[in-house]
């Protein structure tokens, strides 16, 4: 049976209004504070790094990104942490927020499909999401221009803002996350505890779980083991499982798009560098290129998790 | 009149078990028409399906001739629904959270703010109307509700369990508002489990049981079936041999004496002229004349009683 209509008749309203109430409550402004702080604490510590040798390298403005001083970690690590922090704390209780007041019966019973409500809250968030991050990278590109006295190269210009746009697809994944896990858990505590649960398990036990998957799955030959070598299959195993990871598909896009010199990620054998010229920079090109499957998969993911969520959402029934 | 919901056999499955089974209904433009019955009865999940929130599993639902399942939005559009227990952003105003309705049905800004200034006056919550809605107490957070109805120029207004958790004079004051729903010739659906406040404003009621309609049809007509007649009439009276004069007025079915010259007549409609009459003409004397209203409370208890004591076999009848 068709149904008539627009699905996104209403999409503008609710778009507006989540958009409205994400820049205004509270728990942003907590988060934004949170990322600020740290990443400004960051990346203080990696100018008066990067300042010393700020002659040696033509991308010293990708350094700001990449450079870590001890003790903190780097402008991106931090954020790889952060930015799904942010995106959940947005999504958590999307959908069972508006079953606990609720709202949902009734501002389904408007004119609109449940498309626009959950779009429109989707859209609010990756919107919110994608101003915090637009402002971090100026205050970046502001603080760097500021202590290190030179402009960036177009180069790093773009390089640093294709991160800017894969920093928004990894965030869109974990808010489409915390989005499914809001419409399958009526309460926003569990809801928020699921989401936080699976993000530390991808990105800190799935790490390390995966050597171990993958060697049992497929046992170095007995050769290798020898020569105190890996196998190139149990590595294939492992690098495959390790990015089922959301978190190992930004680190390896962000290797390849901050540090021009990245030629491949993972192994390759040794013939195949022949003729490399090894930490020559490559081109904006060849390192999208090079980083385009992990891109891909993230944009995926997030589109499969917001599916999901659609799916369920459309067969859940409204009743408090 | 032509009916503007109609329900014809209805079902709704959850898995095995059976919410609504085998309904059937119309409303006709301008009634206000009752669903009542005991909390899972299936009265919610009937007025989802109107709205096509949930899936019909069998039979078919058309409300102002459109199929819910088909065509929503223009049935939303058209519908008003008051859900049972309503809530509100309690963060935004009454008027902000009537802005945000009125942006979803794709009202225009000037439209938007003359109709919601119009529906907050008619709920009389326009000195509140810039107040966070989390200070509301229940009865405003209804009213609300309905301005939310009001600001829709709804045709049929679905009001689930709109009195329920609201003390006696809001209760009346939302009756009255949904009377005047009525006066503006917009049809009303009302489910409820407070018998005695909804009988005074629904010209129809249905009652539900089990997913099935027991009852349908207006209160006096209720009493009759299930009372035996719908009108008990009180007489007070001195005279000699009054008992039978009054068994003779036509429509009266019993006449039993109470006390001294007291009798209880039940008929099936209010005999108290004819009564009056015959008390008169035998020269009696006349002390008090009093009818009672047939209450739906009564009904409700009489015919659930009735069922519990046949069991099962009703049921399947």
């Amino acid at each position: 049976m068709r149904r008539e209509g627009s699905p996104f008749s209403g999409l503008g309203a609710v778009t507006t209004k989540e958009l409205a109430d994400h820049l205004s409550s509270a728990r942003m402004r907590v988060l934004e504070w949170l990322i600020v702080l740290t990443a400004v604490a960051a990346l203080i510590g990696t100018i008066q790094q990067v300042r010393d040798t700020v002659s040696e390298d033509p991308f010293v403005f990708l350094k700001l990104f990449t450079e870590a001083r001890q003790p903190l970690p780097s402008f991106v690590s931090i954020l790889a942490f952060l930015i799904p922090l942010m995106a959940i704390g947005l999504g958590f209780d999307a959908v069972n927020g508006e079953h606990n007041r609720r709202t949902l019966s009734r501002v389904l019973s408007q004119p609109i499909y449940r498309d626009a409500l959950l779009m429109g809250k989707f859209l609010a968030g990756l919107i919110t999401l994608a101003i915090s991050l637009i402002v971090l990278w100026l205050l970046v590109i502001g603080l760097g221009l500021l202590l290190l006295g030179v402009p960036p190269s177009t180069e790093e210009v773009l390089r640093s803002f294709a991160f800017l746009v894969v920093a928004l697809a990894y965030a869109g994944l974990w808010l489409a996350a915390a989005m499914l896990f809001s419409i399958i858990f009526r309460s926003p505590a569990t809801a928020a505890l699921t989401t936080l649960g699976l993000w530390l398990f991808l990105t800190v036990l799935w790490p390390a779980l995966s050597p171990g998957i993958a060697y049992a799955i497929s046992p170095p030959h007995p050769l290798y083991e020898l020569l105190n070598q890996t196998d190139p299959n149990t590595l294939v195993w492992e690098q495959g499982l390790a990015r089922l990871s959301p978190s190992t598909l930004f680190g390896e896009v962000l290797r390849a798009i901050l540090n021009p010199a990245t030629r491949a990620i993972g192994p390759i054998f040794l013939d195949q560098l022949e003729g490399a010229l090894i930490g020559a920079p490559l081109p904006l090109a060849q390192s999208l290129l090079i980083a385009w499957p992990q891109l891909v998969s993230l944009i995926a993911g997030t589109i499969i998790l917001f599916v999901a969520g659609y799916v369920v959402f459309q067969r859940q029934e409204v009743r408090a | 009149m032509t009916a503007v919901v109609e329900a014809r056999d209805l079902v709704k499955r959850y898995g095995k078990a059976t919410a609504v089974d085998g309904i059937s209904f119309s409303v006709a433009q301008g009634e206000i028409f009752g669903l009542l019955g005991p909390n899972g009865a299936g009265k919610t999940t009937t007025i989802l399906m109107m709205l096509g929130l949930t899936d019909v599993t069998d039979g078919e639902v058309r409300v102002l001739g459109l199929d819910p399942a088909r065509e929503p939005l223009k049935v939303k559009g058209h519908v008003g629904y008051l859900p049972d227990a309503v809530g509100f952003y309690d963060n935004m105003t009454a008027a902000e959270n009537l802005a945000y309705t009125a942006r979803l049905m794709g009202l225009d800004r000037a439209e938007r703010e003359a109709r919601i200034k119009e529906a907050l006056d008619r709920v009389r919550l326009a000195d509140v109307a810039n107040k966070p809605v989390g200070t509301f107490s229940r009865g405003m957070r209804q009213r609300l509700g309905l301005a939310e109805i009001l600001m829709k120029r709804a045709k049929v207004a679905i009001l689930d369990e709109p009195t329920s958790g609201l003390d006696p004079q809001a209760t009346e004051e939302l009756l009255s508002m949904i009377r005047d729903l009525k006066s503006h010739n917009v049809t009303v659906l009302l489910s409820s489990h407070l018998l005695d406040r909804v009988q005074k404003v629904c010209d129809r009621v249905a009652l539900f049981q089990a997913g099935k309609i027991a009852l349908m049809g207006t209160v006096s007509e209720l009493a009759r079936q299930v009372l035996g007649s719908g009108f008990a009439v009180e007489v007070e009276a001195e005279g000699a041999g009054l008992a039978e004069k009054l068994r003779a007025i036509p429509g009266v079915s019993s006449v039993e004496a109470t006390g001294i010259n007291r009798f209880r007549m039940l008929a099936d409609r209010d005999v108290r002229p004819e009564a009056a009459n015959v008390v008169v003409n035998a020269g009696g004397k006349l002390r008090q004349l009093s009818v009672d209203e047939p209450s739906l409370d009564a009904i409700y208890n009489r015919f659930f009683q009735k069922q519990d004591g046949e069991g099962k076999v009703r049921n399947a009848a």
